[in-house]
């Protein structure tokens, strides 16, 4: 494991974050449970106090644009944010036809050439036949990104990747293993050890977003397994959309409820106090559901981080309040 | 339920009894319910209209495929278990896909034997069989394609692969035969049609170059393994376009009705929206929209606004708690009622001639055959 460069305390460079020491947080959960907002969120957070931070997105969605209300994104670090004393929220969306070109113009000084490549199709067929080259091109550039240093110190505090769903993560993350079935030798091979290297090192840590619900739970609990069995370190179970804890006692009866009514001036008619009643415990029992889902969670041993649901939408207001959140676990 | 929606009411009954539709196929963004929907309409075709009907599944839910008693990826219709087949005469199967045996069928048929094992043996097969962005598609769309020419089935329902976006599913065909037929592969296979020694042997001065660079890049090894695989491809692709282009006219006939599954979330509804500017474009056949996980309220006279309201009344009292809860999920369950509509609203504004229904969300997750039942009279 590359030994952490002692740096001056200036531009940019603060050091790791209290909570959340590692430098490249992999973000990934099943889809539609908000991996992108507690991405965005994250690398909001830890650019707060003059912080610099990279949001990465691999998977051509251009997400981080939406989220940040600004146009698709190119192929370039491209500041998305302010925060707090100076800091700042870059992002990146890595196109894996980019990454190639600059990938072999670094190493090739291709050129015109590399345009050539293009042309022919090659780029594509190079992306599109194994994809695990492509990952170890998209996560080669996020490896650039994480250990880039300017002057001796470290270009970003922290680099957060919004990374595939779970179903697809830990194939994606496992490049060496997915790249030496088709490569021997030669660079790509370099590289996707030096990747394979970071992601396994305590710099890094993949954050696991869920919701709770039946199928992202088991998703998170089969990519965690999954991810443990390649000693791919898992940092914590992100639990999306939490509701109030309503109804703590976990009972209600329609008498309480027309009391309640009548005390507080509303009509008390049948009809409205057995709606309410239905109501209510449709909640308790989606309540229950989600009690046993969250014991399953806690079962794992994992850091455990709570986000509400934002019933309004997630706007650049709300990112600050999650961003606020998941720095205070 | 669809009170609020201005689209036509989408008649799934209707399309499930009529005897010339033989193909549903559920799309949708990836996480909206299209295997649980998929599985409810199947159950329905057969249980309520008399339908012999097979699921054809791509990556369900454990419990969910247990509760249709698929154990395992075996590519062989199973019979489920538990349904009513004496009311209407129908049966119900389902299957899982499984995309690497699927795509060794394809070789075999396509090849001699040994040319089946060489390919077989091709570390470059064995990753594209497995991972090759697309291949799922492809492979469900063969399997479908194979399922309809056997005239086995009245009905088949194909739930489509949990892409990155549901477009894949339209796409995958047309991208692997486009890169098998590609002049990249082309100019590969060159030295290996003529028999000459290197690989590159026989292209022109620009492309040594790239030869050059591939192979410092990747190494040699890998560009023997490529031109290998490529070479054995070649004898095949003939037979590869034909069946994919023969599936991709099933598709746009009117046999075929394609149902957009999604949730009322942006995303999937964008991705249905797409979908749907596709489709149309494809000349394929667009049946409706499902909208699953949808809230709604019976008791629309006690607004959002007042059940709050009323809620920090009783909070200021200090008595009735439980009331103030019970009026907090009344007005929150109003609030994501209103939001769902809006959300909606977007797909059936873009495309108000799209008959759509709704389904109301369940308190707990579907995995039963009597779950599948009651997801299945919501639709209908």
């Amino acid at each position: 494991m590359p030994v952490r460069l002692t740096r001056a305390r200036n531009v940019g460079c603060m050091g790791e974050h209290r909570n959340w020491p590692e430098r490249l947080h992999v973000v990934t959960g099943k889809g539609g449970t908000g991996k992108s907002t507690v991405a965005a969120a994250l690398a909001l957070g830890l650019a707060a106090g003059g912080r610099r931070t990279l949001l990465v997105e691999v998977e051509g969605r251009q997400g981080i644009a939406q989220l940040f209300g600004l146009e698709p994104l190119p192929y370039a670090e491209r500041r998305v944010a302010q925060t707090t004393g100076g800091g700042e929220v870059r992002a990146l969306a890595v196109d894996p036809e980019e990454a190639l070109l600059e990938y072999l113009d670094m190493f090739y000084k291709l050129g015109a050439a590399g345009r050539a490549l293009r042309k022919v199709g090659a780029i594509d067929f190079a992306t599109t036949i194994a994809p695990g080259l492509r990952d170890v091109l998209l996560t080669g550039k996020v490896k650039e990104a994480t250990t880039r240093s300017r002057d001796g110190n470290r270009f970003y505090d922290a680099v957060v990747l919004d990374a595939p769903p779970t179903g697809r993560v830990g194939r994606f993350l496992n490049v060496t293993e997915e790249t030496a079935r088709l490569v021997k030798v030669g660079p790509i091979k370099t590289q996707s050890e030096g990747v394979a290297s970071l992601l396994r090192s305590p710099m890094t840590a993949v954050h696991v977003v869920t919701l709770l619900e039946e199928m992202p739970v088991q998703e998170t609990l089969d990519a965690i397994a999954e991810l443990s069995a390649l000693h791919i370190p898992v940092g914590r179970v992100v639990v999306n959309g939490a509701r109030p804890p309503l109804l703590a006692d976990g009972r209600v009866t329609k008498a309480e409820i027309k009391r309640g009514l009548t005390a507080a001036g509303l009509p008390a008619a049948t009809a409205t106090v057995s709606r309410l009643a239905t109501e209510a415990q449709a909640h308790l029992t989606r309540r229950e559901l989600e009690e046993s889902l969250r014991l399953e969670l806690a079962e794992l041993g994992r850091p455990m981080v709570e986000l509400p649901l934002l019933p309004a939408g997630v706007d650049r207001a709300a990112l600050g309040e999650l961003a606020a959140l998941l720095m205070r676990a | 339920m669809v009170a609020e929606l201005t689209a036509p009411r989408l008649d799934v009954d209707g399309l499930l009894a009529d005897p010339s539709i033989r193909i549903v196929v559920c799309c949708g963004a990836g996480g909206v319910g299209k295997t649980t929907t998929a599985a409810a309409l199947g159950l329905r075709a057969a249980e309520v209209h008399g339908r012999r009907t097979v699921v054809l599944t791509i990556d369900p839910a454990r419990r969910l495929a247990q509760s249709m008693g698929l154990t395992e990826l075996d590519n062989t219709p199973r019979q489920v278990k538990g349904i009513d087949v004496e009311r209407a005469g129908g049966e119900l199967h389902a299957m899982m896909l499984d995309m690497k045996r699927t795509f060794d069928e394809v070789v075999e048929q396509h090849t001699t034997p040994k040319r089946a094992a060489e390919i077989f043996a091709n570390p470059f097969y064995q990753a594209m069989s497995s991972t090759f962005a697309g291949t799922q598609e492809y492979m469900a769309m063969e399997k479908l394609g194979q399922l309809r020419a056997g005239e086995e089935w009245d009905l088949i329902v194909v739930d489509t692969p949990p892409s990155r976006s549901a477009l894949d599913f339209l796409d995958a065909p047309a991208r692997l035969s486009r890169f098998l037929d590609g002049r990249m592969l082309r100019l590969l296979l060159a030295p290996a049609r003529t028999g000459g020694r290197s690989v590159f042997s026989l292209v022109t001065a620009s492309f040594g170059l790239f030869s050059k660079t591939v192979q410092k890049v990747l190494g040699a090894q890998l560009l023997t393994d490529l031109s290998g695989f490529v070479a054995a491809l070649d004898s095949m692709f003939g037979g590869f376009r034909q069946r994919a282009d023969q599936t991709y006219r099933i598709l746009q006939d009117p046999q075929t009705a394609f149902l957009l599954v999604a949730a009322p979330e942006r995303d999937a509804i964008r991705e249905a929206a797409y979908f749907a500017e596709r489709l149309v474009a494809e000349r394929m056949p667009l049946a409706g929209l499902v909208l699953n996980r949808m809230h709604h309220t019976e008791l629309a006279g006690l607004s959002a606004a007042e059940s709050e309201a009323a809620a920090a009344r009783l909070d200021e009292t200090g008595d009735n708690q439980v009331t103030a809860d019970v009026l907090r999920i009344h007005a929150s369950l109003l609030r994501q009622a209103e939001r769902e509509a809006g959300v909606a609203a977007g797909f059936t504004g873009a495309f108000p001639a799209v008959p759509t229904t709704s389904v109301t969300a369940q308190p707990a997750d579907v995995h039963d055959v009597d779950g599948l039942r009651t997801i299945g009279a919501l639709l209908a």
